[in-house]
């Protein structure tokens, strides 16, 4: 086991038995850091391609509307399930889409992703049958059959969550170790000898934008239901923003890297917000550009030195 | 001699530009063949449909008796056409070992497996293997992007190499690198093809190389081929003169005598 994965494991044992003792609006904020890490964790996949995607809110859209259309069409409550359908609803679309956006790079690639997410956020401010702007509520959902209460409607969906983002934080890691994986910086680094290394540049790409969706739609449907409603702001290119922003805060340096940067913006945000009501963007704007001028492969890279000197 | 690659009477214009004309060409197994001509003769052009990189207008190229003249490059290398580049293709960003490991991770499986680590220790025995063979193992942990010339276009064509290939298509091995390291460069890449018995052709503008190491040469001048042979005849051939090499200075002193 390597240093990521045994970092992974202690973290995940210690914030699932502490968050027992810790109170609601804290479990209620580390829910969604971590959902929004997912996000994040796969627009690292694209990015260390040398991919950037400014749509990427359309997968965590479909992944928030599939939980509540779930509900509503097919009287769907189990969280598992319906945070299972969020993303296997990504992750189709991701297939179809990928097809085009494969062909891509650069700018084109951004500008393509970010038509995708604003089409899907016409189409639901102008849909009245999913009540436009206005919020569509997310039931309060099952565990296993039961219904929520006490302990567990406080700590079931962060459960869920951390045992989705133990899963893809495992996953991608073996992913980014793998042949496939390996192709990740050389495609960014060279695409022509991939080819003539007899790989398709644009099959590899499309494996990343499916696994990119997938963990949008997730992080998407586990926002959906712990904060119990939907509206199309979700598929907004500010959001998709707001994703490339902690990507970039977070650096591609490890899988564990989205969730650090996650906590950061969050809690950024959050204080951001209570003591500059008015102007906190332009505190994270100014807290971008020192990260781009002193830390320009993200926070990750703070940890790297260390992490390099203790893996074998 | 079995026919490894035959090409029948390719054609390829670019515009009003014609780059390849009625080319034919056989090559035989274990083959090595110069390719030489003036800049814009038709070589890389040539080199460049062989593997797919350009389709040509007309003609077909086959391989081991397989048609392959619309396959895309990867198909290509599938069916065992491999190439280097005059400016050497490589994964700067990454060490030298982790290129040929990422090479060596699409040459193993056509699928790629997902969950087995590439950094597998029978892999990096390949690597030090074959790094070993090109002369370059010194270079393992450095950064590829950072590498001298001459040991660019060694990993770049150690690249080629992993698949196994047939046939191996290089660009200009030896451009850009200093006249005293040449002969070196070009017997360290020549020994460790024959060890992997395969066939070579080459592009070279210096006939001392093409002398020492072609068994056969193709001289190439406006995209077609004026002269097919032994070295030695081709070079003394007066059309090659004329547009390839350059009429010898003695017999133009000679000419020019009153």
């Amino acid at each position: 086991m390597d240093g990521t994965l045994r970092a992974l494991a202690v973290a995940v044992i210690a914030l699932a038995i502490g968050s027992l003792w810790t109170p609601d609006w804290i479990v209620f904020l580390a829910t969604i850091i971590i959902a929004k890490g997912l996000v994040v964790l796969g627009l690292m996949v694209l990015w260390r391609t040398g991919l950037v995607s400014f749509g990427q809110a359309l997968y965590y859209g479909i992944g928030a509307y599939a939980v509540g259309m779930a509900q509503l069409a097919f009287g769907l409550r189990d969280a598992f399930l319906l945070v299972a359908f969020g993303t296997v609803l990504a992750a189709a679309i991701a297939v179809l889409l990928g097809f085009l956006l494969a062909r891509y790079r650069d700018i084109f690639f951004a500008m393509l992703s970010l038509a995708f997410s604003m089409i899907l956020y016409g189409t639901l401010v102008k849909s009245a049958t999913l009540c436009s702007t206005d919020c569509f509520a997310v039931l309060p959902p099952r565990f296993a059959g039961m219904a929520a209460g006490g302990t567990l409607a406080k700590n079931g969906l962060f459960w869920l969550t951390l045992a989705a983002a133990t899963i893809a934080v495992y996953g991608v890691h073996r992913y980014l170790a793998s042949p496939l994986g390996a192709l990740t910086t050389a495609i960014r680094d060279n695409e022509i000898r991939v080819e003539y290394l007899g790989y398709s540049v644009e099959r590899a790409i499309h494996i990343k934008y499916v696994i990119a969706a997938a963990l949008a739609g997730a992080g998407g449907a586990i926002v959906a239901l712990a904060v119990g409603h939907i509206d199309p702001d979700s598929t907004y290119w500010t959001t998709s923003g707001e994703f490339v922003f902690v990507t970039i805060l977070s650096g591609a340096g490890s899988a564990l890297a989205p969730f650090v940067g996650s906590a950061i913006f969050e809690a950024l945000r959050a204080y951001a917000t209570a003591y500059a009501p008015y102007s906190w963007q332009m505190i994270l704007g100014v807290f971008l550009l020192l990260l781009i001028l002193f830390l320009p492969q993200g926070v990750w890279s703070l940890f790297q030195r260390r992490v390099r000197r203790a893996a074998p | 001699m079995t026919a490894l690659l035959a090409v029948h009477h390719l054609n390829k214009a670019f515009g009003s530009v014609v780059a390849a004309k009625d080319i034919t060409v056989t090559v035989g197994d274990g083959e090595v063949v110069g390719m030489i001509g003036a800049n814009g003769a038709g070589k890389t052009t040539f080199v460049n449909m062989v593997t797919g990189y350009l389709k040509p207008n007309s003609g077909t190229i086959e391989f081991l008796g397989r048609d392959v003249t619309q396959l895309p490059p990867r198909a290509i290398v599938a069916a065992g056409i491999a190439r280097s580049f005059q400016i050497p293709q490589i994964f700067g960003s990454a060490s030298v070992a982790d290129n040929l490991l990422i090479a060596l991770g699409i040459a193993e499986g056509g699928r790629l497996p997902l969950w087995r680590a590439l950094r597998s220790r029978e892999r990096l025995a390949t690597v030090e293997r074959v790094l070993d063979h090109f002369g370059i193992l010194a270079y393992r942990d450095q950064a590829a992007g950072l590498l001298p010339q001459g040991v660019r276009k060694l990993l770049d064509i150690a690249m080629a190499t992993l698949r196994a290939p047939r046939l191996l298509l290089l660009d200009e091995p030896t451009s850009g690198i200093s006249v005293e390291e040449k002969f070196a460069i070009m017997d360290t890449i020549m020994g460790a093809l024959r060890a992997a018995r395969c066939a070579v052709m080459f592009v070279e503008h210096d006939m001392d190389i093409i002398g020492r190491y072609a068994s056969r040469v193709l001289a190439f001048a406006e995209g077609t081929i004026i002269a097919e042979g032994a070295p030695a005849a081709v070079i003394a051939d007066p059309k090659v003169q004329r547009y390839v090499t350059g009429v010898p200075e003695a017999m133009r002193r000679a000419a020019a005598a009153p």
